[in-house]
């Protein structure tokens, strides 16, 4: 039996955070050793997530690693995990950026710092069982219990109007997720009705076969969950809140990590469970997309707040995975997965950078400053670099995966291509302008003709991210070759899904619906 | 079915325990202090004991008791509700200078009647367990003679409970006038062979049944009661009868609608669907608006009768089994809760409003974690058994094709994370001006809420077993 290493992605985090319990005395004494003990578990980790990344076999589109136990019989419900070439990099991910959550909290979070340890770890274990849940209740109990550490992490360690923005973040997302529980209950149900046994089995209940009807309704019920966490317009209003009164380590992980999971949990649940709604929904999906990218950008631009800037320029790039999702072509789709890796690092290091600026002086207002160029240049030029990876500079990480999306999109409707294109067009603006007013020009506030240029710890943050930036840009292939053939099997399966089922459908088209007999002439 | 004594025996040695505290109690030098919650604790253990021996062994005595799994079940959840209530009762009793002869005497018998009722299979019978559980938690909810609070919330229930049981009597004698019996057998049987074209005098009967049960069970319209008694009662107490009450009374519930009156499934399952709608919605939403954390605590444990009415209606294997295992976590977390608010509650100041939480956090880090982990458990959160539950009870929902009531019941549960949250956010989000206003924590009544957080996390992560025992509980007797 091979070493669990994807158990060990999950119970590494929570072992930590154990640890830290013990560790006792008064803040001033004990917080360095809980720092430390913190950011070890997590480039463990993260050592952990390259190490599956090396032994991962990137010429299957197969689930590997898996490991499975029965874990509640009586309802089919079992301990299932797997990683293929969509979640794997999704992991790595995660495993990248928790360290890097941790340590650019280092000196901001001077309270509480063990309680703040133990839910930044006890986050990156559920992003992780979220990421390798092969069994859909699994899935559901990462899913929820990821809410809670991200709660606290917001309410206790944000800003001024934290309490509102944790709650508003918690119950919206709850609101959407309990609906994909009831949709998860009747699927297995279904499952029990055709085969004469429960199972929560994700493979499984991929060859299910779910009449049109209930598919429509089980296809909004996950979708609707999902829209909320990527956030898809007009379901994003909770992020910029959630984004501004985070910390820098919350904004970091949520931007970087737990939007993705929204995008993910479409390509991997919501679109291969069920088919021939995706195809149907897909159009709807895109324009949404669309409006999100269009409308995030214009929002973005007369942001005063750079934090919020950033949300909505996530609100906006994220538009362009739901329409590389829902154009449902190899391009689009593998687009999509690459711009959720490559979103998780710019908008991690433009959150990471903010929160160094809002460090120094306190206030996150574009107005405040300017003309930081002459005072802080590494900081500057470490800036520079990320918002231009952002905005999508060829060569940078964000370019390869918004070309795909935007080849995806014009193979499917050109139209939709034309109205997504201009959403690069209005980032670089927005963008671009937030980093002239901050940077260039005369130094025009007092308060910021003596910043401190970045210290060591926060060269350790910011190169990694540029590296990886840099990397994705110059050598895209080392991240698509893994994610490619998982994306033709989810497609293969997705196509051939919504074919027979629109086939089953025009045959017979009087058996849609509830009744047994819908299901009657099914393989 | 082997007729004999044994089937009694668990709630015999509840009640030898209660009239050993009596004894006790009246040998008691005044002033002297003596370990009287210890006889409780050996006459539960001895229940216990007695419980695990006749599991799987569907005894019954007399014909109106059977000790069947179903029954006993249900027992082993009166008797953790019974050792923990015990266990957080120390603190209450001595700080308010209560008797604790009669305290704990009446919270023995109450727990006999209980156990009685959940293993009754006679109406009449049923009736008397209501009574005896009745009349004791009455005097507890009043046990502070000279608080004019307590005195009110016990009249109150008092004289609202004597009404529902009225009710109740009105409905058993119908049910004898139509079938000659008060054997849930019989009734079963004659039901059954009626089913086809009901008389009018069945639907009267059944529905005083359930205006019986609704107010022991606090179902809206039924409710008005609970908020008043949870809030007047002391808190060792609401979390005795908060979750015992609910406990038998759901038992019984069960066992009456499902077993005597199941052909007639089709007609009270539209009522307790509504009655189960309307509780949930009105507990969560009335809920909301409260600012005292007792009063809050009270309608959340209306919600949660609500999703036990769903399991009760839906009927299946899953609901009936969800009813077993929704009771056992419930009651688990919610002594846990008031276990925690009874801690606060210090002489000259209840600290039961909300805001009296604030600085929880810092000040007993211990404590605020243990309520953290209750609240995130009444709302549904996993890991914890909160979600287990809810997730049973929804999953019979569905599969009986009550999808409505399933999404009534995750929105409402969505809200009503909003208000457990409300005390997580005193807790730790609120900075405090006052910090040495919390008492110090008893060693007791401490480990009794770590074990309750144990029990909380170890039904939440492996539930397989006891959820096993509930499948083989509903199998002997439905």
């Amino acid at each position: 039996m091979h070493f669990p290493i994807l158990t060990s992605l999950i119970a590494l985090p929570v072992a930590g955070s154990i640890l830290l319990l013990f560790v006792n005395g008064d803040e001033e004494r004990s917080a360095p050793l809980v720092r430390n003990i913190a950011l070890v578990v997590s480039l463990l980790v993260f050592a952990e997530t390259l190490l599956l990344w090396s032994q991962f076999n990137a010429a299957s589109g197969d689930f590997q690693f898996i490991e499975r136990h029965a874990w509640i019989p009586a309802f089919g419900i079992e301990y299932f995990v797997g990683v293929d070439g969509i979640s794997l990099l999704l992991l790595v991910l995660t495993g990248f950026l928790t360290p890097l959550a941790l340590l650019s909290s280092w000196e901001s979070v001077h309270e509480k710092t063990r309680a703040f340890s133990i839910c930044v770890l006890l986050l990156e274990s559920a992003m992780m069982g979220v990421f390798i849940s092969l069994d859909l209740f699994l899935f559901y109990i990462f899913w929820d219990a990821m809410l809670v550490p991200m709660y606290f992490l917001i309410g206790v360690w944000g800003y001024e109007r934290r309490l509102y923005a944790a709650i508003k973040f918690i119950l919206y997302t709850m609101a959407g997720s309990v609906l994909m529980l009831l949709a998860i209950l009747g699927l297995a149900y279904l499952h029990y009705s055709t085969t004469g046994a429960y199972s929560f089995d994700l493979l499984k209940l991929y060859e299910l076969p779910v009449p049109l009807h209930t598919q429509f309704w089980f296809f909004l019920a996950f979708a609707l969950a999902f829209a909320i966490k990527v956030p898809l317009f007009p379901f994003h209003t909770w992020l910029p809140d959630a984004h501004v009164e985070a910390p820098t380590a919350g904004s970091v992980i949520l931007a970087g990590v737990m939007l993705k999971m929204g995008t993910y949990g479409l390509v991997r649940f919501a679109f291969p469970l069920f088919p021939a709604a995706a195809a149907y929904f897909a159009p709807a999906l895109a324009v949404l997309a669309v409006i999100g990218i269009i409308y995030g950008a214009l929002v973005a631009m007369v942001q005063p707040d750079m934090k919020k800037l950033v949300a909505y320029s996530s609100v906006s790039h994220l538009g362009f995975v739901v329409l590389g999702i829902a154009a449902m072509n190899t391009q689009g789709v593998s687009g999509a997965v690459y711009q959720m890796l490559s979103h998780g690092i710019s908008t991690g290091g433009l959150f990471l950078l903010v929160g160094m600026l809002s460090d120094r002086r306190h206030t996150r207002l574009i107005a405040e400053y300017g003309g930081l160029k002459k005072v802080t240049p590494h900081l500057v030029a470490a800036f520079l670099l990320i918002t231009l990876a952002s905005i999508g500079l060829p060569g940078l990480n964000g370019f390869v995966g918004e070309f795909l999306i935007l080849l995806g999109a014009f193979r499917w409707d050109p139209r939709l291509a034309a109205f997504a294109a201009t959403g690069v067009i209005l980032s670089a603006t927005y963008m671009l302008w937030m980093f002239q007013r901050v940077n260039y020009g005369p130094v025009t506030n007092e308060k910021n003709a003596h910043l401190a240029d970045l210290r060591p710890r926060e060269w350790v943050v910011i190169v990694p991210i540029i590296a990886v930036a840099i990397l994705m840009g110059v050598l895209p292939n080392l991240f698509l070759r893994p994610i490619e053939p998982s994306v033709e099997r989810m497609l293969n399966h997705v196509h051939q899904g919504a074919a027979t089922r629109i086939h089953a459908d025009g045959r017979q088209p009087s058996t849609i619906g509830h009744e047994p007999s819908a299901m009657s002439h099914q393989p | 079915m082997m007729s004999s004594f044994n089937a009694i025996v668990p709630m015999a040695c509840v009640t030898a325990a209660g009239i050993a505290t009596m004894v006790a109690e009246a040998f008691r030098d005044p002033g002297e202090r003596m370990p009287i919650a210890g006889l409780g604790v050996v006459g539960l253990l001895g229940a216990a004991f007695a419980t695990i021996l006749l599991w799987n062994h569907n005894t019954s005595s007399f014909g109106v008791v059977a000790a069947d799994n179903f029954g006993l079940f249900v027992t082993g959840t009166l008797i953790v509700v019974g050792l923990l209530s015990l266990a957080i009762s120390g603190p209450t009793v001595e700080r308010e200078k209560l008797p604790a002869g009669e305290y704990y005497t009446l919270m023995l018998f109450a727990t006999a009647g209980m156990m009685l009722m959940a293993t009754a299979t006679d109406l009449l019978v049923i009736f008397l367990a209501l009574e005896v559980m009745s009349l004791a938690v009455y005097v507890l909810t009043g046990i502070r003679r000279d608080s004019p609070a307590s005195t009110e919330a016990a009249f109150k229930y008092f004289l609202l409970g004597a009404f529902a049981s009225a009710f109740f009597l009105y409905g058993i004698a119908f049910t004898y006038g139509l079938t000659g019996s008060t054997r849930l057998d019989r009734i079963g049987s004659l039901m059954a062979a009626q089913a086809m074209s009901p008389a009018p005098t069945q639907f009267l009967a059944l529905g005083l049944l359930i205006v019986g049960f609704g107010f022991k069970v606090s179902a809206v319209p039924f409710h008005m009661w609970t908020p008043d008694a949870y809030e007047g009662a002391p808190p060792a107490v609401t979390a005795f009868m908060s979750t015992g009450v609910k406990a038998a009374a759901f038992a019984a519930f069960v066992r009456v609608f499902l077993s005597a009156f199941e052909p007639l499934h089709p007609h009270w399952g539209v009522v307790v669907g509504i009655l189960a709608a309307a509780t949930m919605i009105l507990g969560t939403v009335v809920g909301v608006v409260q600012s005292n954390v007792k009063r809050m605590l009270a309608y959340s444990s209306i919600a949660h009768g609500g999703y036990l009415l769903v399991a009760l209606v839906s009927g299946n294997d899953f609901g009936k089994g969800a009813v077993l295992f929704y009771l056992l976590t419930y009651a688990i977390t919610n002594i846990g809760v008031f276990g925690v608010i009874a801690l606060l509650d210090i002489a000259d100041r209840p600290n039961d409003q909300v805001s009296d939480y604030a600085g929880l956090g810092n000040d007993h880090p211990a404590l605020a974690a243990l309520m953290t982990i209750f609240l995130l458990s009444l709302g549904g959160f996993p890991p914890m058994a909160g979600f287990i539950a809810k997730w049973y009870v929804f999953s019979a929902a569905v599969k009986a094709g009550y999808t409505g009531l399933a999404i009534i019941g995750v929105l409402t549960s969505v809200i009503s994370v909003f208000f457990y949250l409300r005390i997580v956010v005193m807790m730790y989000m609120t900075a405090t001006d006052n910090p040495a206003r919390f008492p110090a924590v008893p060693k007791v009544a401490g480990a009794a809420l770590v074990v309750s957080a144990i029990l909380i996390f170890y039904l939440g992560l492996l539930p397989t077993r006891v959820l096993e025992w509930a499948a083989a509980s509903i199998s002997t007797i439905f």
